[in-house]
């Protein structure tokens, strides 16, 4: 088991969430509409928000615990997050973006190894802003993958990009989750992306789970 | 030509303004963090507290600080004590120049800081960054625009402070006389083109912090 959320609660502005269940590793989909709170369980995840009850546990330690008082902050929680939208640092190269968060010699090699895997030693010196829309998230996950998380976060990765880029960007999740084998937690909406790259799904509405199974069960 | 009384007026204004400008920078930036980006008692009244000199006549305000700062008031006294001694001397120039452009640099700060997205944070938060990692190197760099014009703002406030500084450091040649304060006397006592001088000096000075300003801006967004 690499997650587990355990009667997990937040206030939000048209409902409460409240949620438990928990993922192996591998990949993982959580699937909802639009505004079913999907983002804000990975906000919770990573650290990025507090829940006001339950538990939360990656790779069985206690990152929250509210009865407990126990909040891991984010720094400290070894977890990558790719968030929706355009999130690397627009005042520093590629490269800038991706040595951000190692740490030491030691994580060199691995560094070689994800620019190897994402294909992006060409994009190395550019800036930010000259990036295709696949290339940036490429960019993002390495940034992510390099620091060599617990667990992977990824937030609608395909959201933004052309359909001929999905498949693209799709075979190259698919090398993180087999020849890195980074457990990951993937958010969408679209069922047809999660067919392609999640054993498990955890389908989700109105910030409740409605669901949990292999995918082949749960997704229509 | 600039004669030698005008040399030296020009640089104690530079001198005391660039002083000033250091002074509110840090504490600016301190400020409009704290009142941008967190929620707090008693953050209105400070908020009020700095935004009050923009709106109270100069000259009230130089006289609160002249209050503040004469030996019978407690914080004077306590600065007395220790062999600081403010009014009537440089530092109240320098006083007065903090107090009236700290608000107007809060507040190009706090803009700044605000429109940086959080997202930025978060993420670098998750890569490990600790909170001082994240504001000098994701936050401060995004926000630097509007600091920078903030600064140039601040900068040129001070080099044209007049009420406050006039109540509380007065008007002391050789010591406490500023471009602004030297314009006055000068249309006073009717030396026009000694002051016109001046004033031809003090533009150079805006036009040259504003250039310089644009340019910074300018380089900044080709990169």
């Amino acid at each position: 088991m690499i997650l587990s959320l355990r009667r997990v609660r937040l206030p939000l502005a048209h409902f409460e969430l409240e949620m438990s269940f928990e993922a192996q590793a591998g990949a993982t989909g959580i699937f909802g509409p639009s505004g079913s709170g999907k983002t804000t369980v990975l906000e919770l995840i990573a650290g990025i928000r507090r829940p006001t009850a339950g538990q939360i546990f990656i790779d069985r330690s206690v990152v929250d615990d509210v009865v407990g008082r126990v909040h891991v902050r984010s720094r400290d929680r070894q977890v990558g997050y790719v968030p929706q939208g355009e999130s690397l640092f627009p005042h520093m190269t590629v490269e800038r973006n991706i040595r951000f968060g190692v740490r030491g010699d030691d994580a060199e090699l691995f560094v070689q190894r994800v620019v190897e895997v994402l294909e992006i030693a060409p994009l190395l010196p550019r800036g930010v802003s000259a990036l295709s829309g696949g290339e940036a998230k490429r960019v993002a996950l390495a940034r992510a993958l390099v620091t060599s998380p617990r667990l992977l976060l990824l937030d609608e990765p395909l959201s933004g990009l052309d359909r001929p880029l999905h498949s693209r960007v799709i075979e190259f999740l698919i090398r993180v989750r087999d020849d890195l084998r980074v457990p990951m937690i993937y958010v969408t909406h679209d069922p047809a992306e999660l067919r392609q790259i999640v054993f498990d799904v955890i389908a989700v509405d109105r910030g409740n789970v409605v669901g949990h199974g292999p995918v082949t069960e749960v997704l229509p | 030509m600039i004669e030698t009384s005008d040399a030296a007026i020009v640089a104690f204004t530079l001198r005391t303004a660039l002083i000033s400008t250091a002074i509110v920078v840090p504490i600016g930036l301190a400020i409009a963090w704290l009142l941008g980006r967190f929620e707090w008692r008693g953050k209105a009244l400070v908020e009020t507290l700095v935004l009050l000199p923009l709106v109270m006549p100069p000259v009230a305000t130089g006289l609160i600080l002249l209050k503040l700062f004469s030996r019978r008031a407690p914080f004077g006294h306590l600065l007395d004590r220790w062999g600081i001694e403010i009014v009537f001397t440089w530092r109240a120039v320098v006083a007065a120049m903090v107090v009236m452009s700290l608000p107007l640099f809060v507040r190009a700060a706090r803009v700044a800081l605000e429109e940086v997205n959080v997202r930025y944070e978060s993420v670098a938060r998750t890569l490990g960054a600790s909170e001082p990692r994240v504001f000098f190197s994701i936050t401060l760099p995004l926000a630097s625009r509007g600091i920078l014009g903030g600064t140039v703002l601040a900068f040129a406030r001070a080099i044209g402070e007049f009420g406050a500084t006039i109540v509380v450091a007065g008007n002391i040649p050789g010591r406490t006389t500023t471009m602004a304060l030297a314009i006055f006397d000068r249309v006073q006592l009717g030396k026009d083109s000694e002051a016109y001088r001046l004033v031809a000096i003090c533009a150079v000075i805006a036009f040259a912090a504003l250039w310089i300003n644009e340019a910074v801006i300018r380089r900044r967004s080709a990169r």
